[in-house]
């Protein structure tokens, strides 16, 4: 690769990106988001984040882990199960990678 | 409290996912300097476009001699995800001046959403102060993302097995501990399910576009039980 295509490529990945995420940011006292788009909105957060990681936690090369083997599944289900009955953000995460990181030091992996 | 204050909170409740990010980080520096390229590309990718994982897919095309506008136009569907969040936080930006939602927009990366979208759900940023606790969380992981850029390209090849370390599961863990809050009610529990099963089944589309998918899929579940649950409760008279 040339030094202009290295240019061209972080010049065209920075105007998409910055693109995508600033374009309603631009407009927004103009944009009028209609009320049950809002609505319908407000399910993106706890959407995407699941989305992000229930992949990493469920599966791994193989396919389906969902097996108490399975450090990245017991943490995560810890985690659940911890912040569902504490509601503490802290606690809930503190709680979880110290099981994770228990289970793959005993499983030596 | 004053900005200062709110922008440590945003890096505070930031900081889980930026240990997360850490190896990624070293990781993306060092994978430029094992595919020879140099130090000032690697730094300029992730001081300028800063996009973690749309940065490694370029990484991978660029080892396999893709041309630019392939690598342009996957960056463009790796980041289509973020358009969902610009949306959800116009609300809580639009009375902002243009000059700060064009430097938030810059910063709003999955870490950043993650933390600070959920405070203004919470109580503990609203709109005359959430701005400040953003910058403090787009800043605080920007930083250690370039940092960690640095670093891993200097150290010039792979840092034995950091990616088996499992530093990611921070991520994971703080993700349900911000999941969490939200479950109390039919319609969230509703988007929790199909997001699990869709993002599983669809995880090996090409690009992230699972992600995208299961998401569009889960906020329609979520907002079509929302819909149902209100209609039951205030009769079918109401006409929202």
């Amino acid at each position: 690769m040339s030094s202009l295509e290295l240019v061209l490529i972080i010049l065209g990945m920075f105007v998409v990106t910055y693109g995508i995420r600033v374009v309603l940011f631009a407009s927004a006292h103009k944009a009028e988001i209609p009320e049950w788009l809002d609505k319908a909105l407000k399910f993106v957060p706890i959407s995407v984040l699941t989305a992000i990681i229930a992949p990493m936690s469920l599966t791994d090369s193989e396919g389906l882990a969902v097996s108490l083997m399975n450090p990245w599944f017991v943490g995560a289900l810890t985690s659940l199960l911890v912040g569902l009955m504490f509601k503490r953000q802290l606690l809930t995460i503190c709680v979880g990678v110290l099981v994770f990181f228990l289970m793959k030091l005993w499983l030596g992996a | 409290m004053n900005a200062f204050q709110n922008a440590q909170r945003g890096a505070l409740a930031s900081l889980p996912m930026i240990v997360g990010g850490l190896p990624f980080g070293l990781l993306f520096g060092s994978l430029a300097a094992a595919n020879d390229l140099s130090i000032w590309f690697a730094i300029a990718m992730s001081s300028i476009v800063f996009a973690g994982s749309a940065q490694f897919v370029a990484l991978g095309l660029i080892a396999a001699d893709a041309p630019l506008w392939v690598i342009v136009l996957t960056t463009f569907v790796v980041n289509l995800r973020h358009i969902l969040y610009a949306a959800d936080m116009l609300r809580f930006v639009k009375h902002l001046p243009l000059k700060l939602r064009l430097i938030m927009g810059f910063g709003l990366i999955d870490e950043t959403y993650a933390a600070v979208r959920p405070m203004y759900d919470m109580g503990s940023a609203d709109r005359s102060n959430g701005h400040q606790v953003y910058l403090g969380s787009f800043l605080s992981f920007y930083l250690m993302w370039n940092i960690t850029t640095v670093i891993g390209a200097l150290a010039g090849e792979y840092i034995p097995g950091i990616s088996e370390w499992g530093l990611e599961f921070a991520m994971v863990a703080t993700f349900i501990g911000i999941i969490t809050p939200y479950l109390k009610s039919v319609p969230y529990w509703g988007a929790f399910a199909v997001a699990l099963v869709a993002s599983i089944l669809l995880k090996d589309m090409p690009n992230h576009l699972g992600l995208i998918v299961s998401t569009l899929l889960a906020v329609v579940i979520g907002y079509s039980l929302d819909r149902l649950s209100g209609a039951n409760k205030k009769g079918a008279t109401t006409n929202v």
